[in-house]
């Protein structure tokens, strides 16, 4: 039998309905937060002095997890044995697997094949001229989608040529092209495997779970540790980042081809390896694609936090020019990475939706092929080659047509600084005004009061919280980890992380949600807004740190600009999405009621658009926590701070356990949202979607 | 109720395949569940023991070359019958005989040579894959037992030709139009020559119109074939054009097994008479059930109008527009057997 028909697909805790009867907990609960606030208010103003372990923790209950992380690092390094082969001898094992095919692509696109290693080397053969990587990605973009796809992608590249980015870009380039490959077949290869064995998948969901809510700093230390410096390190880093998308997008994908085509699969005999690769692979391939699209874009996300430990490339470019807030060179790298997304996302894109337009052209193919040559069967195959030939031979002649000249390099330099510069002659006034008003007023006092919280009293709240949305186990394990992140030493990093997080949210969703409001009733305002957040969604991470921090300078106000520009989008797409799926008959049941306009929106359609708005918070949430830690470059003082410490010193422990505690709040913030979202949607009656 | 009551005048047909006592639960205990006890298949016994009756103790036998329609209302257990015989889903018990071999016996290397060359299947959602062509889709069975590109293109070209898409091999199936995927995966389920095709619902998708010029397809295609064929559908009017025999499935059991006409003229129970009511007996009493024999010598050539004697009495109520008085009831080699009286005919259509 295939698997169970109604599975859903994200089996979060659902609100348990009470036993008790309704007139009971009307007054029972009121009750209960009654009590839990006073006592812990009354802990929270008095307490200090009596109890002082319930504001900090005592040295002698930490349970010294950073040590034992870096004793078993260590072990697994040293001593560590697989039977036939030490641990030492895998991960050289996998390096080379990485870094081999690394050297070969990239010498083709930078540094030309050579013979040997070292200073001794021997050029064999010459890379790729900027003129031959631009004509093939076009050829490519041609066949693909077309002459727009085309210019579009020598635009993207004449751009990295012209801007004094080629070498570097073609660096980044070759470590995408090895990392995306090995990312989409190992995540298709485990979504393979989860979906043939229920076990596996059921053991896969917490892995992945957990390897989406650590941020990435975290296990760049182990990598670090285990790979060493340099480019396969990043690599590695890169292929475990996206990893679990593809291996979420690829169970999805699977489960989703139909019962009836599984079933023609047995009805014809399918073996099962025939089963796989004839039938279900090639059914579930656009939802594939759209795997091997995130695949591409969170790689991209990574250029930057994978140059930490060595992937060199535009990426190196950005993290140097931040370090010494050198604006616009930082600024035209940055914007050499987007032009490379925007080309690489747009041929998968490409590639994905050629599957539904191939027909056509296939007909038109059969009927020229009996009579013309191979140019009219295979004309981009053959353009290919004679480019690459061409391009040899000319380089060979003439230099500027294999590197492009520096003469004619173009840079926007001295354009981004100054605009900066002009910004802040004219306006710094206005603007270190508004940053010192939110700064005093909001965020320093928010700050203090979350530092001078007892965390057994918030450990206790957050179980209260947890009991209330989702029952006792719900409780317990949000409790359990909150009194980790304090167990393990982390909690006043960990307050900083959460009002930095909790600020930079409710400014997103004060912005946010009222934009999703406006443009949901707007059909056109709407397109352009939905085409607008996309894009956001594209660009990396990054990106938003640098006009932040031209216009702040760094701090905990920068941070929080670029964590709201980054994560303001969920809260925009939900909205809107919540808002316009609301049954039309219950508007009209409200304007035949006589309704006003803001009645309309307050009374109906917001009330049963909350579980929505919820869930869009949830993910601003997310994005939140994973952009805060980047913007430890920026000099805040959270739990990404420490983590980013842990990277430059190499300390396993120290990295992983502040990593984990991340992790810990993400997970928190997503039990108890989800449980509230599937409460309001159990008692408004609307079935889960 | 014996498989091979049905027709008087059809020769006796070896069975193809039979079924016997098949069940299938569905539920977490469907394994321990006793099947001997006498109140087994009660709707009752099994909600109480948390299971589905899918398909209750179910017998039946489908004679070579025959059309077995299998009918009954969503729900009913069509479905699961019919994955049942092909072992697509595995029956809980019972036997399952093909050409006298117990398919629940097979193992899994039979039963993949099994469906490779003796059954075909078409599904009621066409279940094309959408990365093929027309070409493509037709010749993938073919493929799949590693049958070399041009044999395998020559044969799915043939197919494509047979169910009337020629010209559109290079096609994509979402290019093509509901009936004409579903020709394709009519053409796919016969590249193999099956001895043995079922049908689950494979009109039920299509608008009247098309599911009407379907059926013809069919039929046509059916009189060249000869398959045995196992056909699922809900329309019972879809059922009384198409099959020799139905049978009817009520929440996993089959209530009644007969020809349309039988099940027509002597409804089994309340169940099957309500099915049946909107029926015309006209289009499904055949003229050999009313004629009286043929007073003449049976040599004697028939003069004057004739019938087929399988042809349904609405068939013959035309000849006798003009007047006639008697309609010569004549066998598949043009015997005359019978007389059909005007008055028999204009009383069976008067009934409606
Ligand atoms: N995998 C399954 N698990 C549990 N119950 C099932 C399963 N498949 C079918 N059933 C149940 O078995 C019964 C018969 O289903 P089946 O699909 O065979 O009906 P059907 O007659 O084909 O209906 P339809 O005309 O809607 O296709 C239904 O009550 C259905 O809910
Ligand atoms: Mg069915």
């Amino acid at each position: 039998m295939s698997a169970p028909a109604h599975v859903p697909i994200d089996d979060q805790p659902l609100a348990q309905p009470h036993g008790t009867p309704a007139g009971a907990q009307a007054t029972f609960w009121p009750a209960v937060w009654l009590i839990a606030g006073g006592a812990f208010t009354l802990l929270w103003l008095y307490g200090e002095p009596v109890a002082k372990w319930a504001f900090k923790v005592p040295r002698d209950w930490q349970i010294p997890a950073k040590r034992w992380i870096g004793d078993f690092m260590r072990w697994l390094v040293e001593d560590a044995s697989l039977g036939l082969f030490t641990f030492t001898d895998l991960t050289r094992f996998i390096a080379d697997l990485v870094d081999i095919p690394y050297r070969f692509v990239l010498g083709l696109l930078s540094t030309g094949l050579l013979d040997g290693r070292g200073s001794s080397a021997e050029e064999v053969l010459p890379p790729l001229s900027w003129i031959a990587v631009t004509g093939l990605l076009m050829l490519l973009g041609h066949y693909a989608g077309g002459r727009r796809l085309a210019l579009l992608v020598g635009a993207c590249f004449g751009f990295l040529a012209v801007f004094g980015q080629w070498d570097n870009a073609m660096i980044t380039l070759a470590s995408i092209l090895i990392a995306v490959p090995v990312g989409v077949g190992l995540g298709l290869l485990l979504g393979l495997a989860g979906h043939r064995w229920h076990p596996v998948e059921a053991a896969l969901r917490p892995v992945l779970d957990l390897m989406q809510t650590v941020p990435v700093f975290a296990y760049l230390v182990p990598i670090l540790f285990l790979f060493g410096f340099g480019p396969t390190s990043a690599i590695v880093a890169t292929i475990i980042y996206a990893l679990p998308p593809m291996t979420r997008i690829s169970l999805l994908a699977l489960r989703q081809v139909p019962k009836e085509v599984r079933e023609l699969g047995r009805m014809t005999g399918c073996s099962r390896r025939q089963m796989t690769w004839r039938i279900l692979v090639p059914t579930a391939m656009p939802g594939l694609m759209v795997g091997v699209n995130q695949v591409i874009m969170l790689s991209l996300n990574m250029v930057i936090i994978a140059s930490m430990i060595g992937a060199g490339g535009l990426g190196f470019e950005v993290l140097s020019a931040l370090r010494r807030l050198d604006i616009g060179a930082g600024f035209e790298a940055g914007l050499a990475i987007v032009a490379l997304a925007i080309a690489l996302d747009r041929l998968s894109q490409a590639f994905a939706r050629k599957g539904r337009r191939h027909a056509q052209s296939a007909g038109h193919e059969q009927g020229a092929g009996l009579g013309g040559g191979l140019w009219r069967r295979h004309p981009h195959t053959v353009a290919a080659i004679a480019l690459v030939i061409f391009s040899l031979a000319a380089g060979l002649l003439s230099a500027p047509l294999q590197r492009y000249p520096e003469a004619l390099q173009l840079s926007s330099g001295t354009l981004g600084s100054d605009l900066v510069g002009w910004i802040n002659v004219n306006f710094f006034d206005q603007l270190e005004a508004a940053k010192n008003l939110l700064l005093l007023n909001v965020l320093i006092p928010f700050k203090r009061f979350l530092l001078s919280l007892p965390w057994i009293g918030v450990v206790a709240l957050l179980g209260l919280c947890g009991l209330r949305l989702g029952g006792w186990r719900l409780g317990l394990s949000v409790a359990l980890l909150a009194a980790l992140i304090a167990l393990t030493g982390q909690w006043p990093k960990a307050m900083v992380t959460v009002y930095l997080c909790g600020i930079s949210v409710v400014i997103a969703a004060l912005i946010g949600i009222p934009i999703g409001i406006v443009a949901a009733e707007r059909e056109r305002l709407w397109k352009g807004v939905e085409i607008v957040i996309d894009t956001l969604q594209t660009l990396p991470s990054f990106v938003y740190l640098m006009p932040a921090v031209m216009l702040f300078r760094v701090g905990d106000f920068t941070a929080m600009i670029a964590v709201v520009a980054y994560a303001i989008a969920p809260a925009i797409r939900y909205t809107a999405h919540g808002l316009r799926q609301v049954d039309p008959q219950l508007v009209e049941a409200g304007v035949v009621a006589g309704a006003t306009r803001w009645q309309l929106l307050t009374r109906i359609k917001l009330k049963l658009t909350l579980p929505e708005i919820l869930l869009g918070l949830n993910q601003t949430i997310m994005l939140a926590l994973s952009m805060l830690v980047i913007t430890a470059l920026v000099g805040t003082r959270d739990l990404g701070q420490e983590v980013y410490i842990a990277l430059t010193k190499a300390d396993t422990g120290r990295g992983l356990v502040a990593g984990l505690a991340v992790a810990f709040i993400a997970i928190i913030a997503d039990r108890l949202i989800a449980a509230g979202a599937a409460r309001t949607r159990a008692r408004l009656g609307l079935t889960p979607s | 109720m014996s498989p091979h009551s049905a027709h008087p005048c059809a020769p006796a047909r070896p069975v193809k395949l039979e079924c016997r006592s098949v069940w299938k639960l569905f539920g977490a205990g469907a394994p321990h569940y006793a099947l001997d006890r006498p109140d087994a298949a009660d709707s009752a016994a099994l909600a109480e023991a948390g299971l589905v009756g899918a398909v209750r103790d179910v017998n039946l036998g489908v004679a070579e070359g025959e059309i077995f329609v299998i009918m009954g209302l969503s729900g009913s257990g069509k479905s699961t019958l019919v994955r049942c015989l092909s072992r697509l889903v595995e029956p809980t018990s019972g036997q399952i005989l093909l050409n006298g071999e117990n398919l629940l016996a097979a193992n899994a290397r039979r039963m993949i040579e099994i469906r490779r060359h003796h059954m075909g299947m078409v599904f009621q959602h066409f279940a094309l894959l959408p990365h093929l062509t027309v070409l493509g889709n037709v010749a993938f069975p073919l493929e799949v037992q590693g049958v070399a590109r041009a044999a395998r293109e020559d044969r799915a070209r043939a197919m494509i030709e047979l169910v009337g898409l020629g010209g559109r091999e290079m096609f994509f199936p979402r290019e093509l139009s509901g009936g004409q995927q579903q020709r394709v995966g009519i053409a796919r389920s016969l590249a193999v020559e099956p001895e043995l095709w079922f049908l689950d619902e494979p009109f039920s998708a299509l608008d009247p119109l098309i599911r009407r010029e379907m059926q013809d397809e069919f039929i046509r295609l059916q009189s060249v074939l000869k398959k045995t064929i196992v056909f699922i559908t809900h329309d019972f009017d879809e059922a009384i054009r198409l099959a020799d025999r139905i049978a009817i499935m009520k929440d996993g059991k089959v209530v009644q097994i007969g020809t349309p006409e039988e099940l027509v003229l002597a409804p089994a129970d309340d169940y099957v008479a309500e099915f049946t009511r909107g029926v015309s007996r006209a289009k499904v009493v055949r003229a050999v059930s009313l004629m009286v024999p043929y007073p003449g010598e049976a040599e004697e050539a028939a003069s004057g109008p004739t019938v087929a004697a399988n042809a349904p009495v609405a068939e013959a109520a035309p000849l006798f527009a003009a007047g006639q008085a008697e309609v010569t009831v004549i066998d598949g080699s043009g015997q005359p057997l019978g007389i059909l009286t005007r008055a028999a005919v204009v009383d069976v259509m008067m009934r409606g």
